[in-house]
């Protein structure tokens, strides 16, 4: 018997030299679990020069780097090619990776690579019986699934902003350890650069009041209603998804997963039904009131207030009122 | 360029989503069925760069049960697809993700490929998403989440751009032929006209490959089930006129807004 | 359009009859070549099946005052002609989406250039390269996937029903021979004020004893104006559904309370093999109007705006009136512009699914304008009998500033009310 087979392994993320807060929300979770199944928390880190950061996971009991000039800039085919030699060679029972953009491209393909089965989208995890058992959200987070691995290894992709990362957050130094890169041939995928959009627009970040369009808004031509919304509030407008995929926001303006994670005084939601993706990005905001045609979207779980109505109904009579009150 | 599309069919979300009596699916009966709105976003760009590069697109789907998908193949060939094919063989009635890229992996095998264009994911995606899977089964190159795709025929190369959060992005050169799960394209998806759906009902040929493939996904469904909200919102009901007051008065007290 | 200084012609000196008249009055400009004006635009649009009649435009200008969006705007056939003419491609340019085929420039026109038929031909072959506005195309994909251009669950088409406090027979269940097949249509189905309409009209139903039935959810929306906006392939693929339809039943007349799929039934089912008896709700009530069971007196001021799709298109302007003057205690005012010369409120045409757009062509919408119209004439109700009317005038009262001024309701509803006590 492996030291690994009740262990569970966090793949942590980071970017632009900083670990991501889902990170820590794994490594939270990863504690609780391994509390109860007698195994460590085992970080694994890939990057270069990272001892500062790897420093940072101290709530796990130890913490694989691997340490590469290649492994500078996130690469997907370099950091499956990694992760599969160390996870082939520990074996252990869990290993959890964000459901991000980089944790897409490393779930999937490990699961592939190694034959392990791999649960996506996962709000909870436990093991039961020896057995690990998870809740994913699909079907745009109206449907949530109890699903439970056949294999002794399993892979389950975490959503951002389900575990407290306060969880994950200790002072102690963890124990690391070194591991050589596995891969030494040039890659098929190759790192050409980063691009951070220009300060100058807002960052939604950084505001207190927001209010955010989705898909309800119909048409570029209605974005119109809602910036005179804005306006009339003093806020800035931000967007989910589809808007910004459509071009009729800038991708500054993005809240959730794909986006920006916001925390403001009032999120005014138009049009947004509340995938979880979406959701994760914003369901901290202080008063969340949220406006749909839809009496089951899911935003009305999150929200403060709700009103099930037509938005070209009342966001005008909004903006009317509002700076009526104002003169 | 030979460029594979292979895309797949969604219950549509616009229809209310029931369980079915044993808890362990969606009540299938009742459902509207859609063509996955990432892989649209893939054809989309598929469209766009056989427009610029010229060359073949083939759009693959595997089919299990009795689903139908011939509707949304001929919408496929009437937005410009050249070849589509259906990919049959001994599934069980709801194929998983690792089912789906095992069939298509073996329908590919023998398929000239330059570029693999799929959606990132879709709204079913319980063991993980398509693309991935099927790049490692055949061993190719993949990234996620992109948009902004470039390629250089000459070169056997593509760049594309993989999307981070707020806007970030990282530019990577990739080998052709590889597996790129698309995000957005660069134009909205095209609109087919239905006299081009009907016509090429009329015309067009589906393709038929049949796989024999190891099923499931190596985890199994205990329980599905409708989340129960852990609250819910106080709803504000009335006239809009009212509603518009009660706004102005929740700001007003909850100090957000000093008027 | 500035003149190529080569073909001015200016005489230096210019002496006539000894007479010294030289000076720059003498300037001359060399005469135009009419074929400097390459026609291939105007050929291009010409040459399209259905749009042929474009080219007898004459440019005498009197379809100008009628077009509804020449009042918010700049347009009109005259000059959808002279741009071409003179070298803007028609396909590809905003003009080939604002007209709501209304139809008063065919009612003017001396030279019949027929905008109801070279709008769809033209808008046809823009749809197919890729050119519709997004905002259309998107009615037209929700059409296609949901069978309503609203993007509502196919399988709730006869919710409605649920509330109307009557019940409301679907042939489906009751499978048996009726006197009346009632089409429903879309925005009553699904639209909250057209269910208002459409549970009113079951109630009518109901108390007179009409012997009916609706397709509920075997119905697919008639199209008529998604096949005006350039999707004709989704109108014949509806038509053919909604044939078969109505072959499964027998039923003497078909009645509908939208005009536009009355339009549809009466003008281009037949092409398709669908002949029947069709009639608007408001023809089909106004000759049993002394049997309606008027309980209450409505002292309102109503004015009547004709739909244009059973007002110029189908020649009925008499039956809602008749209706609405039965109502007792209504006083019916008209509006400068009814009946024949009627302003249309911007629907027709794919106007529904182009305000977005429109938005950037025309200093108000036509229902804003018509609004103010009715407005005018010191009327509290504005009456209509189009579903797409209510929503529209509804919105364009808020937008106006006429809200508690004017009250819009179907003719339906006011008999409704008038019904109840």
């Amino acid at each position: 018997m492996s030291m690994a087979e009740h262990d569970v392994f966090v793949i942590a993320e980071h970017l632009e030299g900083r670990l991501s807060e889902v990170t820590f929300e794994m490594l939270g979770k990863a504690r609780q679990l391994a509390g109860a199944s007698g195994g460590r928390v085992v970080a694994v880190l890939l990057g270069h020069n990272v001892s500062t950061l790897a420093a940072r996971l101290g709530a796990a009991d130890l913490v694989f780097t691997v340490d590469d000039a290649a492994l500078a800039a996130f690469n997907p085919e370099r950091a499956v090619q990694e992760l599969k030699a160390l996870l082939s060679k520990e074996q252990p029972m869990l290993t959890m990776i964000a459901s991000t953009s980089m944790g897409m491209d490393l779930a999937a393909a490990l699961s592939a690579a190694l034959d392990w089965p791999l649960i996506a989208y996962c709000s909870d995890v436990q093991a039961q019986d020896g057995k690990i058992v998870a809740t994913s959200q699909i079907y745009g987070g109206k449907i949530a699934v109890e699903a439970e691995s056949q294999g002794a290894h399993t892979i389950i992709s975490v959503l951002a902003g389900v575990f407290p990362a306060a969880e994950g957050q200790a002072d102690k130094v963890p124990t690391v350890q070194s591991v050589p890169a596995a891969a030494t041939s040039a890659g098929r995928v190759r790192f050409k650069g980063l691009t951070v959009p220009e300060a100058g627009d807002v960052d939604i970040t950084r505001e207190a009041l927001l209010v955010s369009v989705g898909r309800g808004i119909g048409s570029k031509d209605n974005i119109g209603l809602v910036e005179e919304l804005a306006e009339a509030l003093g806020a800035a407008l931000c967007a989910s998804r589809p808007i910004i995929d459509s071009g009729w926001l800038p991708k500054q303006r993005q809240v959730g997963k794909s986006g920006l994670t916001v925390k403001p005084k009032l999120y005014l939601a138009v049009g947004i039904s509340g995938a979880p993706e979406h959701l994760q990005g914003m369901k901290d905001a202080e008063l969340i009131i949220a406006i749909n045609s839809d009496a089951g979207a899911p935003i009305f779980e999150v929200a403060d207030y709700g009103i099930v109505g037509d938005l070209f109904d009342i966001v005008p009579l909004l903006s009317e009122r509002l700076v009526e009150v104002r003169a | 360029m030979n460029i594979i599309v292979p895309v797949k069919q969604v219950p549509d979300l616009v229809e209310e989503l029931e369980i079915n009596d044993e808890g362990t699916d969606l009540e299938r009966d009742m459902l509207k069925y859609r063509m996955n709105e990432w892989d649209e976003s893939a054809l989309e760009e598929a469209l766009q760069l056989k427009e610029l590069h010229g060359g073949t697109i083939t759009v693959l789907t595997v089919v299990s049960g009795d689903a139908d998908v011939d509707e949304m193949l001929y919408t496929c060939v009437a937005k410009g697809a050249d070849r589509v094919v259906k990919v049959v063989g001994d599934f069980e009635e709801q194929h998983d993700s690792h089912t789906t890229a095992r069939a298509l992996a073996a329908a590919m095998r023998d398929m000239p490929c330059d570029l693999v264009l799929t959606g990132v994911q879709a709204a079913d995606d319980l063991d993980g998403q398509v693309g991935v899977l099927l790049a490692t089964f055949l061993d190719l190159p993949h990234i996620s989440v992109v948009s902004g795709i470039e390629v250089d025929a000459a070169a056997r190369t593509a760049t594309v751009h993989q999307e981070y959060a707020g806007g970030i992005m990282a530019t990577f050169e990739v080998d052709l032929p590889a597996v790129l799960g698309v995000q957005a394209s660069r134009a909205v998806p095209r609109y087919a006209p239905v006299s081009r759906v009907r016509q090429a009902m009329k015309t067009a040929r589906i393709e038929e490959i049949e796989v024999g493939v190891a099923v499931g996904s190596g985890a199994t469904v205990r329980r599905m089930f409708k989340p129960e909200a852990a609250s819910h919102a106080e709803m504000l009901e009335g006239e809009p006129e009212e509603i518009v007051e009660r706004v102005i008065e929740i700001l007003r007290e909850r100090g957000v807004w000093r008027v | 359009m500035a003149v190529d200084p080569e073909r001015i012609h200016e005489k230096e000196v210019a002496i006539v009859e000894g007479i010294d008249i030289s000076g720059h009055w003498n300037r001359m400009f060399e005469q135009r070549v009419i074929w400097d004006y390459g026609t291939s635009m105007l050929d291009q649009v010409t040459a399209i099946e259905g749009a042929e009649s474009l080219g007898n435009c004459y440019q005498c200008g009197k379809c100008t005052p009628v077009c509804p969006v020449d009042h918010v705007g700049d347009y009109s056939p005259r000059k959808i002609f002279r741009k071409t003419q003179l070298g803007t491609n028609l396909l590809e340019s905003p003009d080939l989406w604002l007209c709501t085929t209304c139809m008063n420039c065919l009612r003017v026109c001396p030279k019949e250039v027929n905008m109801i038929n070279i709008m769809p031909a033209v808008r046809e072959q823009a749809v197919l390269q890729g050119n519709a506005p997004t905002e259309l195309s998107q009615a037209f994909e929700n059409t296609f996937r949901y069978g309503n251009p609203l993007g509502e669950p196919a399988r709730k088409r006869a919710d409605w029903t649920k509330d109307a406090g009557v019940p409301v027979p679907i042939l489906a269940q009751i499978r048996r021979p009726v006197d009346v097949l009632w089409f429903v249509e879309c925005y009553p189905a699904y639209h909250p004020r057209g269910k208002d309409a459409a549970r009113g009209l079951a109630r009518i139903f109901h108390v007179l004893g009409v012997d009916y039935g609706i397709l509920g959810v075997e119905e697919k929306c008639s199209c008529d104006s998604q096949r005006l906006a350039g999707e004709k392939g989704l109108f014949e693929m509806h038509t053919e559904h909604n044939i078969k339809m109505f072959s499964k039943y027998q039923f003497n007349t078909l009645v509908t309370a939208d005009p536009h799929a009355l339009n549809a039934f009466k003008k281009e089912y037949p092409k398709y093999g669908g002949n029947y008896h069709v009639l608007h709700y408001t023809q089909f009530l106004a000759p049993m109007v002394e049997r309606i069971p008027f309980k209450k007196a409505l002292p309102y001021r109503v004015t009547f705006h004709d739909p244009c799709y059973l007002g110029r298109h189908n020649g009925e302007y008499e039956a809602p009136r008749r209706l609405l003057e039965a109502i007792p205690g209504i006083t019916l005012t008209e509006m400068a512009r009814c009946k024949a010369n009627g302003y249309c409120c911007g629907g027709g045409g794919g106007g529904m699914w182009l305000d977005g757009f429109s938005r950037g062509h025309m200093s108000e919408r036509l229902s804003e304008r018509r609004v103010r119209e009715a407005v005018s004439t010191g009327a509290d109700v504005l009456a209509v009998c189009c579903p797409y009317e209510i929503s529209r005038f509804e919105d364009a009262v808020k937008s106006t500033g006429n809200e508690g001024k004017l009250i819009v309701r179907d003719i339906i509803e006011l008999i409704d009310e008038s019904m109840r006590g």
